[in-house]
């Protein structure tokens, strides 16, 4: 099972590095973790998601709650969000077969961004399984190199951000 | 210098430090000096502190350890850059695996010279990052007390534990204004919610159908000073208290419902009454697998209570049916009138008809046949110091021999490397508990092995013209690990028997008086002449070189799958 937490972190020197040395001295797996600025001028905001087949969420959340910088954690598995992963995916794509890489990556809301004699450069927004639906469909041409920002998710309504 | 005329003046970052430590109430600290650390020392002699010179950095964090154990306040010790910080992290991991409030202050090169593989430099935050509750490293004089006033409440707050604060050559050399902030209001830093009410019920509920309870006592009930309440509770309730090794101490053993150590080495009616149970209540102890064996067949019939400020331990290791995170002391004040009185006649009938064959395998029964038994010597020195001692153990054989024959009856009386398993800290914690209560009798008990390790602190012991009592129990090899070697590896012996030194001829030269013993009607009377002759006294007593340390629960095997000692007299003879 995927667990999806939301932490407020000080946005202070080694911040990453306390979140990254506890996941990896509790064997806790990793599947992403994002970082990066959020609303607030001294915060940032990271997104993990984790593996949760061996450790309860529970223990992750609580072990993240003790850290110094992290301000608030909150697991918003089973809460409605808004989830959001980036891909640029660069696929094999001989001029001839432009127009139809274009055609598939727009039924995902995806667009080509860079053209090169022999492949072109695909970028994807959505959440995670919208993603690799089009990784899917890209792959038996050739997917060259591949970067995923992984998720981030932001509660809806009008609940408070997490 | 007087609080009012620093507050708000400039003074350079060393005195920055002073000012602080004076403010946090520091009386002490361990410390060896080193040119990262200069500017700190050279100033020193202004403040009314005490400073310890260790004769090795690991030494210094021990001692620390050993005061904030025994005081109950927080340690402080320094190191310089470099390897003078390196040499602290075993100190520094033994602090945090046993939850000791310690700050660690070490000098770092110049902030210029940070990343350049200076003299001296290592990433002292990054090594320790995950061996401390929190680190930093402090480049500007300015950033000294807010880095520090947050070190101390860090260290205190919760579940305590160690905090290093890296502070750079130029930041103590520079000036700032020195002002007395506040702790910025860290979240991991509130109080807790209070437990809810709904949960105390539910634990009452569980107390009260239970039909026969035991309670495991933790470390916790030391930490938080729940002694008292721990012991109203068990009364009321009727339940009988086993302590896990960090927990002797915290319920008097000659209480009735005391039933002693559980785990590995625990006697085997008290792991018989864990596997039996159906009701545990886990007070400040977090189930380390020392104490539950094999987690799969752990008290497989018992409803499980967890009681623990720590709200990461809960279902760590044990699932438990109800965690109520808090304050034991304040948590068992909350439950206490939920409960009503109970007496558990039955189960602790139960429970005492295994003590009488525990007795039989007792070796005090053991006939004096001219050998020295090291479990004799824990005894005789419980006899002889009335089990008013504060005695610092090392790791191995003798400390759970001492676990054993030393009845401790108040919290803190015995201080011991529980998590880490620390060989060496046994000689520098006594001397750091000595400062931390200066009027009290402390007797280091430590191996040949682990004495071997720290015993350069001898010279400490001297130059500081403290009294403290050494017993070394002498039996020639790595005790514990020739016992494992004896049960599992069919006695191969691989570099477990050790050459020592003559321990007597040793602590002449560091002029300790110094006796040794080899036989069991000396050990009374030469403990008794070390306690009165007021000076620090090494006693070398040899003992049985291959015995082992009974019962046991080979690692990995069932709590009641234990190794135990042949019958030596008959259950009728002992009754």
């Amino acid at each position: 099972m995927r667990h999806t937490l939301v932490a407020r972190v000080f946005d202070e020197p080694g911040v990453l590095n306390r979140v990254a040395s506890l996941f990896r001295r509790r064997a806790f797996n990793i599947e992403s973790l994002t970082v990066g600025q959020s609303e607030a001028k001294d915060y940032s905001r990271m997104t993990v998601v984790v593996d949760t087949a061996r450790v309860p969420a529970r223990l992750v959340e609580e072990s993240l709650r003790k850290l110094v910088p992290v301000a608030e954690v909150r697991d918003v598995t089973d809460l409605p969000t808004v989830d959001r992963d980036l891909a640029l995916i660069r696929v094999r794509c001989v001029p001839a077969d432009r127009a139809e890489v274009a055609q598939l990556a727009d039924i995902f809301r995806g667009r080509i961004v860079d053209v090169a004699p022999e492949s072109v450069i695909v970028e994807v927004t959505g959440d995670g399984a919208k993603v690799d639906g089009l990784v899917d469909l890209l792959r038996p041409r050739g997917i060259l190199e591949m970067v995923r920002t992984g998720k981030v998710a932001m509660l809806r309504g009008v609940t408070p951000a997490a | 210098m007087n609080e009012r005329e620093s507050r708000g003046r400039s003074l350079t970052g060393a005195r920055i430090v002073w000012e602080c430590l004076l403010r946090e109430n520091v009386d002490v600290v361990f410390g060896y000096p080193g040119g990262c650390l200069l500017p700190i020392y050279d100033v020193m002699e202004e403040y009314p502190i005490h400073h310890v010179l260790v004769r090795h950095e690991q030494g210094a964090a021990h001692m620390a350890d050993g005061y904030a154990r025994a005081s109950g306040k927080v340690g402080v010790a320094f190191a310089t850059s470099g390897p003078g910080a390196t040499n602290l992290t075993t100190g520094i991991a033994n602090a945090m695996l046993d939850s000791v409030p310690v700050v660690f202050i070490t000098g770092q090169v110049a902030s210029h010279l940070i990343g350049s593989d200076a003299f001296q430099e290592t990433d002292v935050t990054g090594i320790t990052l995950p061996i401390t509750k929190h680190n930093r490293l402090v480049m500007r004089a300015e950033d000294i007390a807010p880095a520090l006033r947050e070190a101390f409440a860090i260290a205190r707050h919760g579940r305590p534990g160690p905090v290093l604060v890296d502070i750079c050559k130029d930041a103590q050399q520079k000036e700032a204004i020195f002002e007395w902030r506040d702790v910025p209001d860290y979240p991991s830093l509130r109080p807790r919610p209070g437990v809810s009410t709904a949960d105390l019920e539910r634990a009452a509920d569980l107390i009260r159908s239970a039909e026969r309870p035991v309670i495991l006592a933790g470390h916790g009930v030391i930490k938080s000073g729940a002694t008292r309440a721990l012991v109203a509770f068990a009364e009321r309730t009727g339940t009988p208290v086993a302590s896990t090794l960090l927990g002797l101490g915290g319920f008097p053993a000659s209480h009735p419902l005391s039933l002693g150590m559980m785990g590995m080495h625990g006697e085997a009616y008290v792991n018989q009454a864990i596997q039996n149970a159906d009701l545990l209540l886990a007070f400040g102890m977090r189930f380390d697998d020392r104490v539950t064996g094999n987690l799969k067949s752990y008290a497989p019939r018992a409803r499980k209570v967890h009681v623990e400020i720590d709200a990461a331990e809960i279902g760590k290791n044990v699932a438990v049916d109800v965690a109520l995170v808090g304050d034991l002391r304040v948590v068992l004040e909350a439950l206490s009138p939920l409960v009503s009185e109970k007496r558990h006649v039955e189960w602790l009938r139960r429970i005492d008809a295994g003590r009488a064959d525990t007795k039989g395998r007792d070796i005090l029964h053991q006939e004096d046949d001219g050998n020295l038994y090291a479990a004799h010597v824990l005894h005789d020195l419980w006899e002889a110091t009335k089990g008013e001692a504060i005695v610092v153990t090392d790791v191995g054989q003798h400390q759970m021999w001492e676990a054993q024959y030393y009845a401790h009856e108040t919290p803190r009386s015995l201080i011991t490397s529980g998590g880490l398993g620390t060989m060496g800290f046994a000689l520098p914690a006594a001397i750091g508990a000595k400062f931390a209560r200066p009027e009290a009798e402390v007797w280091v008990v430590v191996g040949d092995g682990g004495f071997q390790m720290t015993q350069a602190e001898l010279a400490t012991i001297q130059q500081e013209g403290i009294a403290i009592n050494i017993a070394i129990i002498n039996n020639g090899f790595l005790g514990m690990v020739r016992q494992w070697q004896e049960f599992f590896y069919e006695k191969r012996y691989a570099q477990t028997p050790m050459l020592s030194p003559d321990f007597v001829k040793l602590a002449d030269a560091y002029g300790m008086t110094a006796h040794r013993v080899t036989r069991r009607r000396d050990v009374i009377p030469v403990v008794r002449a070390a306690r009165k002759s007021g000076a620090a006294v090494l006693i070398d007593f040899r003992v049985v070189q291959e015995e082992a340390v009974f019962p046991m629960v080979p690692a990995g095997a069932a709590l009641d799958a234990m190794i135990r000692r042949p019958v030596l007299q008959d259950e009728e003879a002992v009754a």
